[in-house]
């Protein structure tokens, strides 16, 4: 991240290297579980997408503004109760307006909380760096999210129920297996290689290299 | 091979050390070659359908073999008769019945994701012949377990669909079993020859056996996956099979029902997903016949072999790591 700090970076490039460069599940390999758990349609990845993408958003602004006043020693503490604070207020919000959704994944959006990719953008960019900067870096890396969780569960929806956000397209036999947890790796797992193989063909990448996380 | 100056110039090949006259390649065709009086079993019983379905397979796999090898820039090893091995091994786990797209996808998750993807032929983890029909078992459930009777001629069209021997046996009882085809010695024979509704390949055990024998007399399987993999099954059968308590189950039933034979002789001894230690071997051959009985008698699923091998597929690093021989005046320390 050094790289970032020290020279002038575009908020352009940063929402750009939150989807890309530096997607989350993708390219860091972390928060698969709820890549797989809710992605089995495509209203449910979209929702849970556009809860982190606020959450991570606003995290990140919030832990850059008060960057100068958490010791380091207890930062992690803090970033928690920030963390939960913002998944508090999702929560309700979705309480209150979607209640439909909640019901299917309240408990999803509760576990927002130990998302190792909100955690770890607060840890690595927002605590270094200006509002303005953490709060795109948020929002790049959010929609990264967004747009992981839209492409797998709009493979897992179409092959698994022949449907997309419910409405049926196709009529063929649909694949079982798409709905359940396997079908998630395996889209996961195909996916990763397809984007590492555009990376490595095309742009003379290295591919994704990151340890696993939850 | 070249004496090495110091220890650390020693040349680390991959085994097989011993050099013979054998390729990947000949012993591969050998096994397809070896599953002929099966195939014409299928044939003969459930008529053209079998070929067709059979040939989708292997052009699925081959096909797939050379797709992921052109993609990532990688040897084509569509010749060495390992891909078609694969195909056609998946189509005898095929009922007669599936629509076309079965026997392609299937062969495609056997080849491109448990082979191809894990690196290339000797680094898969689970068989991948067995892998399709689970991926497929589990994706299409109703396609692939109606069944049909075999008909033994090419002249019954409208096909009858009915239930497997061991299907009948979980849900109705050993009488209906008895019911169907006769007498005890018409179903025992009936099993044997293969006169009976099942998947393509594993119907005839006699079949089977010829290729099995043929196998083993090549010594490219040994006997102690198949046996200790058969005994287990027909003494825990014995054991716990039987409705009216202990020691009377039916042995011979279970020994010539479902997928055994084709599993034990062909499947469970895939040199790259079996361990290769001979100790090793017979453990993972009991641990396949445990749970086979504990998947056919228990669970809700009326055959358990392929789940038994795939699961069974995931401890032969352990057992081979446990088990291998000790190197003759190796120090502890140096083991590790």
């Amino acid at each position: 991240m050094n790289h970032l700090q020290q020279e002038k970076v575009s908020y352009w490039g940063l929402i750009k290297n939150g989807i890309f460069k530096e997607n989350t599940i993708f390219r860091l390999v972390i928060s698969l579980c709820p890549s797989i758990a809710v992605t089995n349609s495509v209203r449910n990845g979209f929702l849970l997408g556009v809860a982190v993408l606020f959450v991570q958003t606003m995290v990140n602004s919030t832990v850059a503004l008060l960057r100068n006043f958490i010791h380091p020693r207890i930062r992690l503490p803090i970033f928690m109760l920030i963390i939960s604070g913002w998944v508090t207020v999702v929560d309700l919000l979705m309480q209150a307006y979607a209640r439909a959704a909640y019901k299917e994944m309240g408990l999803y959006i509760e576990i927002i909380v130990a998302f190792a990719s909100i955690l770890a953008r607060a840890e690595m960019f927002a605590s270094k760096n200006k509002v303005g900067a953490a709060f795109f870096d948020g929002l790049g890396s959010g929609l990264g999210f967004l747009v992981a969780l839209v492409l797998i569960s709009f493979f897992r929806e179409l092959l698994g129920r022949g449907s997309l956000w419910g409405f049926q397209i196709v009529h063929t036999k649909p694949m079982l297996i798409m709905l359940m947890p396997t079908g998630g790796f395996l889209v996961v797992g195909l996916l990763m290689g397809f984007f590492n193989w555009i990376d490595i063909n095309f742009y003379g990448g290295k591919g994704a290299g990151g340890a696993g996380g939850h | 091979m070249a004496v090495a100056k110091n220890e650390r110039e020693l040349i680390v090949t991959v085994s097989p050390h011993i050099r013979d006259e054998e390729t990947v390649s000949r012993i591969m065709w050998t096994v397809s070659l070896s599953l002929l009086p099966a195939l014409v079993m299928a044939v003969y019983f459930f008529g053209p359908r079998a070929l067709y379905v059979t040939a989708l397979s292997i052009i699925g796999s081959l096909f797939s073999e050379w797709f992921v090898e052109k993609i990532t820039n990688r040897e084509f090893t569509v010749r060495d008769g390992s891909a078609f091995l694969t195909g056609l091994l998946f189509a005898m786990t095929l009922p007669a019945t599936v629509p076309f797209y079965i026997p392609l996808i299937g062969s495609f998750v056997a080849v491109a994701i448990t082979k191809q993807l894990f690196g290339g032929i000797g680094y898969n983890i689970f068989n991948p012949a067995l892998m399709g029909r689970a991926f497929v078992l589990i994706t299409w459930p109703r396609a692939m377990t109606s069944w049909i009777v075999p008909t033994a001629a090419f002249v019954g069209l409208d096909a009858k669909t009915t239930a497997t021997p061991l299907s009948l046996l979980k849900e109705e009882g050993m009488h209906k079993l008895i019911e169907v085809f006769g007498d005890k010695m018409n179903l025992y024979t009936d099993l044997f020859i293969g006169h009976r509704a099942g998947s393509l390949g594993e119907t005839s055990v006699i079949a089977l056996l010829i290729g099995a024998g043929f196998l083993l007399h090549k010594r490219y399987i040994t006997w102690h996956i198949p046996l200790s993999f058969l005994t287990t099954v027909a003494v825990f059968a014995w054991i716990f099979g039987g409705k009216e308590g202990f020691f009377t189950g039916d042995p011979t039933l279970h020994l010539l029902s479902g997928g055994l034979i084709i599993g034990a002789f062909f499947m469970a001894t895939d040199y790259v997903t079996c361990p290769s230690v001979k100790s090793g071997q017979i453990l993972f051959g009991i641990g396949c016949g445990l749970l086979t009985i504990l998947i056919r008698l228990k669970s809700g699923y009326p055959e358990g072999v392929m789940f038994a091998i795939l699961l069974m597929n995931c401890f032969t690093p352990l057992i081979e790591r446990n088990l291998k021989s000790k190197v003759f005046g190796a120090r502890k320390e140096a083991m590790q």
